[in-house]
């Protein structure tokens, strides 16, 4: 076994020229344009509550519901939209990045073999 | 994980007055002895280091995610975060958050890209397109690091559960469980190797969920399902409603709210950097089944931390705060108590010997972590150079798995009531400062070098380390490990809000200082592969 992950494969792509190709450009534009700004809502959206509990106990400790307080909907809350990023992050992989990356990993494969 | 709840933990030194010992001890051989069934089964098929190591790449995205809820959720967070709420309310749901959310950077960030450029461990994908040598070597000391802090906090835990659960309460005696705990840890990860810590996990997440679960409908059908009558009954048993309402534990100072404010920090970013964690995505054969892994670990784990809300008021309200804080294990005996009250003496042993299971399942995934690190990244890849067999390395850290398991039985007797519980966190807070900012920009930041690499990775993990020894948590109170001295210059017992951000500044500062330019073709592929998947590791076929 080779110790260096990347020595036994790759000896006939062009990785540069790949990188740059317009497909993975636009791959790697997908990608990001998903999984960073989701990133940054769910940090800033766990800070804020994060905040919140520290700092604002009286908001926190409105009753909404019986004894069911702001704090506990408010943390319930941040469960709901992990589910539902996760939820979402899925269906897009599924729709947008898996057929474009399946396209790229098959040529690149075929290219590969040919050689 | 609960810091506070652990010390109480370890310091328990009575044995309980409910249940029976030997019914928990029973149920306890039950699992040991099906899990060492199925260990055996599935070792038969260890022959290459894919196998030992990876699972021969095998298990579908739903075992693999079953099997990271089994290692990511400790007995500390099933004892820790029930009896957190029982008696802290609010501030004890915060710590779950935390664990949860965390893993959306896995999910989102980390999983996928790390399971198609790496081959084994962390250090392969950091090492992917810098130089080889010092970025393998920081990246196995950081590893060893976590690994070795985590795995102290949980065998010292297992000291103290035994003498809340068996009853067991002197010295020799918990010595002798955690001896038995160790060698039995040793026994599963050496025949088993990767494939059989996985099942042991399995088995251990399932056991645990369900026994939640079940926990979770006995005490919402007391208060005729409704959420709200069990939080009445919650602050009934308390007498104030505070519980209800953060603060209890975080809001008494300034210095205890920033110190939270450093806890969130470690917890959120943490996860996605922890390296038994991380090795778990290659136990899969492709990146889409790591992302289903994770997607599967969120529902359980998410799961399992709604049921602690549940119980923890549930144990509020049936039990009652004095009541748990008097009971040998102190906040740690609510869900043992609260089984008790529900179930009798068999549902307390079950859940009982669940709570051993996890530690076992833990602490085994924690040593094949440590010791892959060991074997592929230190030896065969710097002392060897690169010029060793893949039997070789195979033997090397199968040996290392004997190394860290003796380690672990003697820091396990050795951390009998001491006061070890800062080590969870202190785990989550390096794998934030020292893993993660190197694990994003290796695989985002296109300048990134080596300079900022081993900047990032050292200057995180030390001044995590040196934060805490200058922390209130070594000196200066007299719930420090060293009651007597004070040297705490630090004020904060979580490190995470100076060393997280300072360990992301390091890897920028070390990138653009660097003269040496990386390898663009290195670079390129990386990019490339993390996100096609072409040249990804394939599972093994046997």
């Amino acid at each position: 076994m080779s110790t260096t992950p990347e020595s036994d494969i790759g000896t006939g792509i062009d990785f540069i020229k790949e990188q740059n190709s317009e497909e993975f450009v636009e791959l790697r534009k997908t990608h990001r344009s998903f999984v960073f700004p989701m990133a940054v809502f769910f940090l800033l959206w766990y800070f804020a509550y994060v905040l919140l509990a520290d700092y604002a106990h009286e908001f926190m400790s409105i009753k909404v519901w019986g004894n069911f307080t702001m704090g506990l909907l408010l943390g319930l809350l941040q469960f709901v939209s992990t589910f539902a990023i996760t939820a979402a992050y899925v269906s897009f992989s599924n729709r947008k990045l898996d057929p474009k990356a399946t396209a790229i990993r098959k040529r690149l494969e075929a290219q590969e073999a040919g050689e | 994980m609960n810091v506070n709840t652990l010390t109480i933990l370890a310091a328990a030194q009575e044995s309980t007055k409910v249940g029976n010992p030997w019914v928990n001890i029973g149920i306890f051989g039950i699992f040991v002895a099906i899990t060492l069934i199925v260990v055996l089964k599935a070792s038969s098929n260890n022959k290459t280091a894919a196998d030992y190591y990876a699972g021969g790449r095998s298990f579908t995205g739903t075992q693999n995610g079953t099997a990271i809820a089994g290692d990511y959720l400790s007995a500390a967070s099933f004892l820790g975060i029930v009896g957190a709420i029982a008696i802290n309310g609010y501030d004890g749901f915060l710590y779950s958050i935390g664990f949860l959310v965390a893993w959306l950077v896995a999910l989102l960030l980390v999983a996928e890209l790390l399971r198609n450029t790496g081959k084994f461990t962390m250090a392969d994908v950091l090492s992917f397109r810098l130089k080889q040598r010092p970025v393998r070597i920081a990246a196995a000391i950081s590893t060893l690091a976590v690994c070795v802090f985590y795995l102290l906090a949980q065998m010292a835990g297992a000291g103290a559960l035994v003498s809340l659960l068996l009853g067991i309460d002197d010295r020799l005696g918990q010595s002798l469980v955690i001896v038995v705990v160790g060698a039995l840890m040793i026994v599963y990860v050496l025949i088993g190797g990767m494939k059989g810590t996985t099942w042991v996990q399995i088995i251990k997440a399932c056991l645990l969920i369900a026994g939640a679960f079940i926990m979770t409908i006995m005490v919402l059908a007391q208060f005729g399902f409704n959420f709200s009558s069990l939080l009445g009954a919650a602050v009934e048993s308390a007498g104030t409603t505070d519980i209800l309402n953060p603060g209890m534990q975080y809001g008494k100072s300034d210095t205890s709210r920033l110190d939270f404010i450093s806890l969130a920090l470690a917890l959120v970013l943490g996860t996605a950097g922890l390296p038994h964690v991380l090795m778990r995505f290659y136990t899969v054969p492709t990146a889409k089944e790591a992302r289903k892994s994770v997607v599967w670990a969120i529902w359980l784990i998410g799961a399992f931390y709604l049921f602690t809300l549940v119980l923890g008021y549930g144990a509020g309200a049936l039990i009652g705060a004095d009541k748990i804080k008097a009971a040998p294990g102190g906040v740690n005996s609510a869900a043992p108590l609260l089984a008790f009250e529900l179930g009798g003496p068999l549902l307390l042993g079950l859940i009982s010997a669940v709570a051993f299971a996890t530690i076992l399942a833990v602490v085994a995934g924690l040593t094949i972590t440590a010791a892959a690190s060991f074997a592929h990244d230190v030896y065969a890849s710097v002392i060897a150079k690169g010029k060793s067999s893949p039997e070789k390395e195979m033997k090397v850290a199968r040996r290392t798995v004997i190394v860290i398991g003796v380690f672990a039985i003697l820091g396990g007797i050795g951390a009998q009531g001491q006061n070890v519980a800062f080590l969870v966190a202190l785990a989550f807070a390096v794998a934030a400062s020292a893993n993660l900012p190197t694990i994003l920009y290796s695989l985002f930041w296109k300048k990134f070098t080596t300079q900022g690499a081993v900047w990032s990775m050292v200057g995180g993990l030390s001044s995590a380390i040196l934060l805490i020894v200058f922390s209130p948590v070594m000196s200066g109170l007299p719930t420090s490990m060293i009651p007597g001295a004070d040297f705490a210059i630090f004020p904060l017992a979580n490190p995470g809000i100076v060393s997280i951000p300072l360990a992301f500044f390091l890897g920028w500062l070390g990138s653009v200082l660097d003269k040496n330019v990386e390898d663009p073709i290195k670079s390129a592929e990386m990019e490339v592969r993390s996100l096609t998947g072409v040249g990804a590791e394939k599972a093994v076929d046997h």
